[in-house]
């Protein structure tokens, strides 16, 4: 690959403080690696050469795997690290953590971990590339990116879809990285959840606020159902678990009282009869499962892109003709 | 022999006589003992020319935090008084929550020894209000004020206790101290990080409301008003504990209050980025509640300026945001800060600093000093009112250089700082 400046920088933190622009490449980047995974020998040379290391301070399957085999079919070197059994839990810090991965002379570091701004924090301690994958309640621009991804393949541009986020966006990194996408891309943003799980100045983020479930169907073309984490419960910030699936869960019996075709996402792992029903999630609204296909290819482009690589020459490096 | 000292020359601003003009200052056996027009030097009199310079009485700093005992990789009572020193500060007052917290009247005494074995500026103990900082029992307050106590706090840790508040504020008044409280309401700040606002929002850090600390000083204020204590709280960030302050003042309630530079200076903004060099407690908050303070500090709402100097070693700071400990180092930025940034924007006038940081400070705790009047201690701080510098945490005598102002270009500086007759600082 040429190696010359990411169009993106050197790192991805978040989608915030990236343009429109980044975005789309990101985007657009992605749609000629959709077709990597779906060969039979499912790898091309774009990273040979390259080391990765993923580096996960909080249990995660999904993303990890997802980044993990978004490297493995890149061809680069790739070792993962998670908080039990290693160094961490033995005291060491973060920058400790980092300096010591650096010095074994590394070019990507893909992390999550559980405060919000430690992606950031990294990222400008150390020269590799840092990818977060999930950092507190602040960001997870993967996620929003494959989110983004499968709106558009399913409903054509951003600009102007209605797009609600539903359920528990005070603690989600999930629903800030889908607010900042979908707004720099033109969609107009909702929330809705209970009062208690929508944090302070979110309108001024420029995003309506919904009171009730039915009035959020009933509004968006599209619906993002965040995870209920059990913990809430406990913390009391909803009352019960049946309570939250009467009053703020995706029901089929709530889409279909709606004549429009309303499409359903869910970041996973979902509770199923909790913020999301099982006819739901199975049922023809929903897309759970092309967001997880679309999670490699986002994360190949991403990986792609912050290694130097051109949206442009995308479709080339794939073929091995300019690796 | 006696040691005496003659301040020649300076402009003397000294609001508790409504002294202002160009005066000599006459010390000697560690007192006071003239202010006046051409004062003749005793031939054995040290003379320092003060021409150009700001005489006042030495400035005062209520709220400070000296790690020693138990931390003493952040500061030690020593590197804090010379750092006190050297930001003008003749006097300040240690908080007590240290490792022992001090709750006993050994520890008191520990404090002040290694205060005066500093040989810096006056270092005043204050004793916990309960015992280990837990919100349980009454301390022994009365055998801390005998060893040296000049008021009780459990700081950092308010008194989520109403009842134990009220004994604290009813058993303090046989000593004549002030009960100081730190305002927040820990059921509403749970694993609050930051100010509670769009910037938390945006950067996915769990808030503190406002509300927190009004409702905390809307119950110390209730809690003075039905025991006639004496209450004064700590480091005041909201408009609306202001207002609050405000009223209970106008109704006769006996409370002081403090304003940290930080609070007058900035917002919540400076977090974007997630500094934790711009963590504290109370948080940075609203450009609102900066005007609110200011206009707090100007109209006597607010007593005091204390800094809250909270030193903590580089790499504590160097972590994740949630991660880092709240606080910042304030004594050698504070005169700088105050007069480029409230007084040089003209919300005060250089008497209501003098007044802020020294007459009410001595007035609030019943502290020696806060004025140059004759046969009062000879704690004199010399200003540089024309110095232009820029903040350099580097060259703190402090042991921690966690501040949020490096860089800072201020204009005014301490000159000279006398402590009972006695050239401790100058630059």
């Amino acid at each position: 690959m040429n190696e010359s400046v990411s169009p993106l920088g050197k790192d991805l933190i978040g989608l915030e403080h990236l343009s429109s622009e980044q975005i789309l490449s990101i985007l657009d980047t992605a749609e000629p690696f959709k077709e990597i995974s779906e060969r039979r020998i499912k790898k091309v040379p774009v990273l040979r050469g390259k080391t990765i290391v993923n580096l996960f301070f909080e249990a995660s399957t999904r993303t990890r795997v997802s980044f993990e085999f978004a490297e493995k079919r890149l061809s680069a070197d790739t070792v993962n690290i998670s908080s039990s059994g290693s160094s961490v839990v033995k005291g060491e810090t973060l920058v400790d953590t980092a300096r010591n991965l650096e010095a074994m002379r590394i070019d990507m570091v893909v992390m999550r971990h559980g405060s919000s701004g430690a992606a950031r924090f990294l990222a400008e301690r150390i020269p590799s590339s840092v990818i977060n994958a999930g950092d507190g309640q602040h960001e997870h621009p993967t996620q929003g990116l494959l989110d983004l991804l499968t709106i558009r393949d399913h409903r054509g541009p951003i600009a102007g879809l209605k797009v609600c986020i539903v359920g528990d966006v005070l603690h989600s990194r999930v629903a800030r990285s889908n607010i900042f996408g979908l707004l720099k891309l033109g969609a107009e943003v909702a929330v809705c959840g209970p009062p208690t799980l929508l944090p302070v100045g979110i309108a001024e983020l420029g995003v309506k606020v919904i009171a009730r479930v039915e009035e959020a169907v009933e509004w968006a073309d599209v619906l993002n159902v965040l995870r209920l984490q059990l913990e809430r419960m406990h913390g009391g910030y909803v009352p019960s678990l049946r309570e939250y699936n009467r009053i703020w869960g995706v029901s089929r019996a709530r889409l279909d009282a709606v004549k429009k075709d309303v499409l359903v996402l869910h970041p996973g792992p979902m509770n199923r009869g909790v913020e999301i029903d099982s006819d739901v999630a199975d049922g023809p609204h929903s897309v759970i499962l092309n967001q997880v296909t679309n999670g490699v290819a986002v994360r190949m482009a991403v990986l792609y892109l912050l290694a130097g690589g051109q949206p442009e020459r995308a479709e080339a490096a794939k073929q091995g003709g300019d690796s | 022999m006696s040691d005496k000292t003659l301040l020649k020359g300076g402009r003397v601003l000294d609001p508790s006589q409504k002294l202002d003009g160009t005066l000599d200052v006459l010390l000697a056996d560690g007192l006071v003992v003239g202010v006046g027009k051409d004062l003749g030097a005793a031939e054995d009199a040290r003379v320092i020319d003060c021409s150009g310079l700001l005489v006042t009485p030495g400035l005062i700093d209520v709220h400070v935090h000296l790690r020693e005992p138990g931390q003493e990789h952040k500061e030690t009572i020593a590197s804090g008084a010379r750092s006190a020193a050297a930001g003008g500060f003749t006097a300040i007052c240690a908080m007590p929550n240290t490792d022992p917290a001090i709750d006993d009247p050994a520890a008191v005494a520990f404090v002040a020894a290694q205060g005066r074995r500093a040989g810096a500026a006056r270092v005043y103990p204050l004793g916990c209000i309960s015992v280990g900082r837990l919100g349980e029992r009454l301390a022994p307050v009365g055998e801390m004020v005998d060893a040296g106590a000049v008021a009780i706090t459990d700081d950092g840790s308010p008194i989520m206790n109403s009842g134990l508040m009220r004994l604290a504020l009813e058993y303090a008044q046989t000593f004549g101290i002030p009960v100081a409280d730190h305002p927040e309401d820990l059921s509403l700040v749970m694993e609050g990080q930051m100010n509670e606002g769009l910037v938390s929002t945006r950067l996915g850090l769990r808030g503190k409301p406002n509300a927190a600390e009004d409702i905390h000083i809307i119950r110390d204020i209730l809690l003075a008003e039905l025991t006639g204590g004496h209450i004064h709280l700590q480091h005041v960030s909201t408009r609306f504990g202001v207002d609050a302050i405000r009223q209970a003042k106008a109704r006769g309630v006996h409370v002081t209050a403090e304003a940290s530079p930080h609070h007058l200076v900035l917002t919540d903004e400076v977090v974007d980025g997630y500094r934790t060099e711009a963590k504290m407690n109370p948080p940075l908050r609203s450009a609102a509640d900066v005007a609110a303070v200011r206009a707090g500090l100007a109209d006597g709402s607010l007593d005091t300026i204390a800094t809250d100097h909270a030193p903590h070693h580089y790499d504590e700071k160097e972590a994740a945001f949630a991660d880092a400990p709240n606080g910042i180092v304030g004594l050698e930025t504070a005169v700088g800060l105050i007069l480029t940034r409230v007084v040089g924007e003209g919300v005060i006038d250089l008497a209501t600093m003098v007044e802020r940081m020294s007459c009410q400070p001595a007035r609030a705790f019943r502290l020696p000093g806060g004025t140059l009047r004759e046969g009062s201690v000879a704690d004199v701080t010399v200003l540089d009112l024309g110095a232009e510098w820029i903040v350099d945490s580097a060259a703190f005598l402090s042991k921690s250089r966690n501040t949020p102002f490096d860089g800072w270009k201020l204009k005014g500086a301490p000159r000279y700082t006398i402590v009972g007759g006695a050239l401790v600082w100058e630059r």
